[in-house]
C-alpha cells in the first residue's frame, strides 16, 4: 500500500507541486502543534493551581503585598509632585537694598534689573511702602509705632522666569553680588528642600522596590522548588521518554508567570483600594486649605507596568529555580 | 543497533558493575539478557539508554556514540528507544491515555495523531477502552501493559525491557513475552533483561548471560 503513491509520484510531475504544498502545511502544522502544546501546558498549570489553592494563594498574596508597597509609595510621590506643581510659579526673590541708597537709586537698580533675561518682572518698594505693607499684613504695626525711625530697607521684588531650584540658585548668586544689594532671598527656598526630600523618598521607593522584587523572585522560586520536588517522578519519566529540558521547564515557567500575573493584579487592586480609602480624608484636608485637590489614581500605564513586571518576576524566579533543579533530577 | 566494545562501568564508590563487555546486537534482532540479580543487567540497560555513561570502552547505540553524546542530544536519542521498567514508572495522577501519550507529547505530535496512536498501542497490549482509567485501579499485569504501550506508542526502532515479567504470574508473563516477540516481528530490535529461565528457554532467541559484571559465552546461543 505504501509503495503505490510513491510510484505515482515518479510518473506524475504535478505531484511535485502538491508535495511542496504538503511541506507548507507541515510547517503550519508544526506551528499549530507548538501553540497547542503551550495552550495545553497553560491549562494543566491552571488546573494545578486550582488543585493546590492554599500554598499558591499564599505565594500570590506575598507577591501582591511586596509589590503594592513600593507601588503605593510611587503613587504617593506622584501625588505630592502634582500638588507642588504650580507652587513654584509664584516664587519671588526679595532684594533688600543698602539703606544708604536714595529712592532714585532704587528705581535705577529696578530699571537695570528689568533688562535681565532671567527675570520676568521687578517691583520697587521704598522703605516707606515696605513699612505700610508690613503694618497692613503682619499685625505688628503697633510695635513699629514705638520706633523712632523706619527699620525696614527698600526692597525690589523680582519674579524669575524659571523658578526651578537649578535655575534660581545661580541667579540668586548673581543678585547677591550687586553692590547695591544687602541680601537676596528666595521666598520659596523651602520648596527646594521639599524637592530634595521627594528625591530622597523616590530613591527610597526604588530601593525598596528592588528589595521586594528580590523577595518576589525568592518566594516564586521557593514555590516552584516545592512543586518540582513533588513532581520528581514526572520529571524523571519525561526525561526517560525523551522530553527536552525546555519541555520539562515549560509548565514551571507558566506557573511562575501565572502566579506573577495573579499577584500583580492583586497588587493593583490593593493599591487602588488603598487610594480609594485615602481619597475621602485627603479631599477633606484639602478643602480646609481651600484647595480642590483629589488623589490621583495609579493610571493605566502604571498598572500595566506593575502587572508586566510582576509577571516577569514570576517567570524569572521560576526560571532560575527550575534551571538549577532540572539538572539535578536525572533518572537512575 | 547496539555495539559494546570492551565497555565497562565502575561506580564512583569503586564498585565494578560491568567489565570488558563486548557484543553486537543487529538491527531487528531479539535477544535476552540474563544473570542473577546484581550481575549487572540493569547497569547494562542503563548504559544503553544513556542513563549512565560508560567509564571505559565504547558503547554505540542506534548510530550514537554514548561516550561522547552531549546532554542536549540525549532526549532526541531516547525518543528512538522504548524502555519498559520493572516498576512500570507510570504517573499515577494521570489517566492511562495521558501516560501512554507522553512520548508523543514530548516529541510534538499533533493532537489528532496522538489519539489514534495511543488507541492503537493500547489495543496492541489488550487494554482497549481503558484510556480514561487511572493506572492506580489497574492490576500489576495491566499496569505493566500500560508501560509497554507507552514504550511502543511512538514505534521506536529499539525496545529495552528490564525484568518486564518480574511481578507477573506465569500466564501473564508468557503473554507479555509473546507481545515482545510480536513487536520484534514488526521490526523493533528488542533486548529484554530477565531471569525467568524457563520462559526464555522456550523462546529460542539469543541469550546474553552476565555473571558478576562479565559477559559469558558472548555471541553464542546459550541453552539450558
Amino acid at each position: 500500500m505504501n509503495s503505490e503513491p510513491r510510484h505515482n509520484y515518479r510518473h506524475k510531475p504535478e505531484h511535485v507541486v502538491s508535495h511542496m504544498e504538503v511541506n507548507k502545511t507541515r510547517v503550519e502544522g508544526r506551528v499549530k502543534i507548538y501553540f497547542q502544546r503551550h495552550l495545553q501546558v497553560l491549562m494543566s498549570c491552571l488546573g494545578q493551581l486550582y488543585r493546590a489553592p492554599i500554598s499558591n494563594l499564599l505565594t500570590v498574596l506575598v507577591i501582591a503585598i511586596s509589590l503594592s508597597l513600593p507601588a503605593l509609595l510611587l503613587v504617593a510621590l506622584d501625588n505630592a509632585r502634582s500638588l507642588i506643581v504650580g507652587w513654584d510659579d509664584n516664587a519671588e526673590i526679595s532684594l533688600f537694598l543698602d539703606p544708604s541708597l536714595t529712592h532714585s537709586d532704587g528705581e535705577r537698580v529696578k530699571e537695570q534689573l528689568l533688562g535681565w533675561r532671567e527675570l520676568s518682572s521687578a517691583r520697587y518698594l521704598s522703605a516707606q511702602q515696605s513699612l505700610l505693607d508690613f503694618k497692613a499684613y503682619s499685625g505688628f504695626g503697633e510695635v513699629l509705632e514705638l520706633l523712632d525711625e523706619n527699620p525696614l530697607p527698600a526692597v525690589i521684588v523680582l519674579t524669575p522666569r524659571d523658578s526651578t531650584p537649578d535655575a534660581v540658585a545661580p541667579l540668586l548668586e548673581r543678585l547677591q553680588q550687586l553692590p547695591e544689594v544687602d541680601l537676596a532671598q528666595l521666598d520659596l527656598e523651602w520648596l527646594g528642600k521639599i524637592y530634595a526630600m521627594m528625591n530622597v523618598a523616590e530613591r527610597a521607593a526604588w530601593v525598596l522596590g528592588v528589595l521586594l522584587a528580590i523577595a518576589v523572585l525568592l518566594i516564586v522560586g521557593n514555590t516552584v522548588r516545592v512543586s518540582i520536588q513533588q513532581r520528581r517522578t514526572e520529571i524523571e519519566v519525561c526525561k526517560l521518554v525523551g522530553g527536552t529540558n525546555s519541555f520539562i521547564r515549560r509548565p514551571f515557567l507558566y506557573m511562575g508567570i501565572i502566579q506573577g500575573a495573579v499577584g500583580g493584579m492583586l497588587a493593583i487592586i490593593l493599591v487602588s483600594s488603598a487610594l480609594f480609602l485615602l481619597n475621602g480624608p485627603v479631599v477633606q484636608l484639602s478643602t480646609l486649605y481651600q484647595s480642590n485637590f483629589e488623589l490621583l489614581g495609579m493610571g493605566f500605564l502604571f498598572s500595566l507596568l506593575l502587572l508586566l513586571s510582576s509577571m516577569m518576576l514570576g517567570w524569572l524566579g521560576s526560571l532560575f529555580t527550575v534551571s538549577y533543579y532540572i539538572r539535578e533530577i536525572e533518572p537512575s | 543497533m547496539i555495539r559494546f566494545n570492551k565497555a565497562s562501568k565502575r561506580y564512583s564508590g569503586g564498585f565494578q558493575a560491568l567489565e570488558n563487555i563486548s557484543f553486537h546486537l543487529k538491527k531487528g534482532e531479539m535477544s535476552f539478557l540474563t544473570g542473577h540479580s546484581g550481575a549487572g543487567k540493569s547497569t547494562l540497560l542503563k548504559l544503553i539508554s544513556a542513563i549512565e555513561p560508560p567509564t571505559g570502552g565504547q558503547v554505540l547505540v542506534n548510530g550514537y556514540d554514548l561516550n561522547k553524546i552531549r546532554a542536549g542530544k540525549i532526549p532526541y536519542f531516547r525518543r528512538e528507544i522504548g524502555i519498559i521498567f520493572q516498576d512500570y514508572k507510570l504517573l499515577y495522577d494521570r489517566t492511562v491515555f495521558d501516560n501512554v501519550a507522553l512520548p508523543l507529547i514530548v516529541s510534538g505530535t499533533s493532537f489528532r495523531d496522538v489519539g489514534s496512536r495511543v488507541r492503537a498501542a493500547l489495543g496492541k497490549v489488550g487494554l482497549s477502552g481503558r484510556e480514561k482509567a487511572s493506572p492506580i485501579v489497574l492490576s500489576g499485569g495491566e499496569q505493566q501493559r500500560v508501560s509497554i504501550a507507552r514504550a511502543i506508542v511512538h514505534h521506536p526502532p529499539l525496545l529495552l525491557a528490564d525484568e518486564p515479567t518480574g511481578n507477573l504470574d506465569p500466564d501473564l508473563a508468557r503473554d507479555i513475552m509473546n507481545l515482545f516477540s510480536e513487536m520484534n516481528q514488526l521490526g523493533m530490535t528488542t533486548l529484554i533483561a530477565s531471569h525467568d529461565w524457563g520462559l526464555i528457554g522456550r523462546m529460542g532467541k539469543r541469550i546474553l548471560h552476565l555473571e558478576e559484571g562479565r559477559l559469558q559465552d558472548p555471541d553464542q546461543e546459550w541453552q539450558r
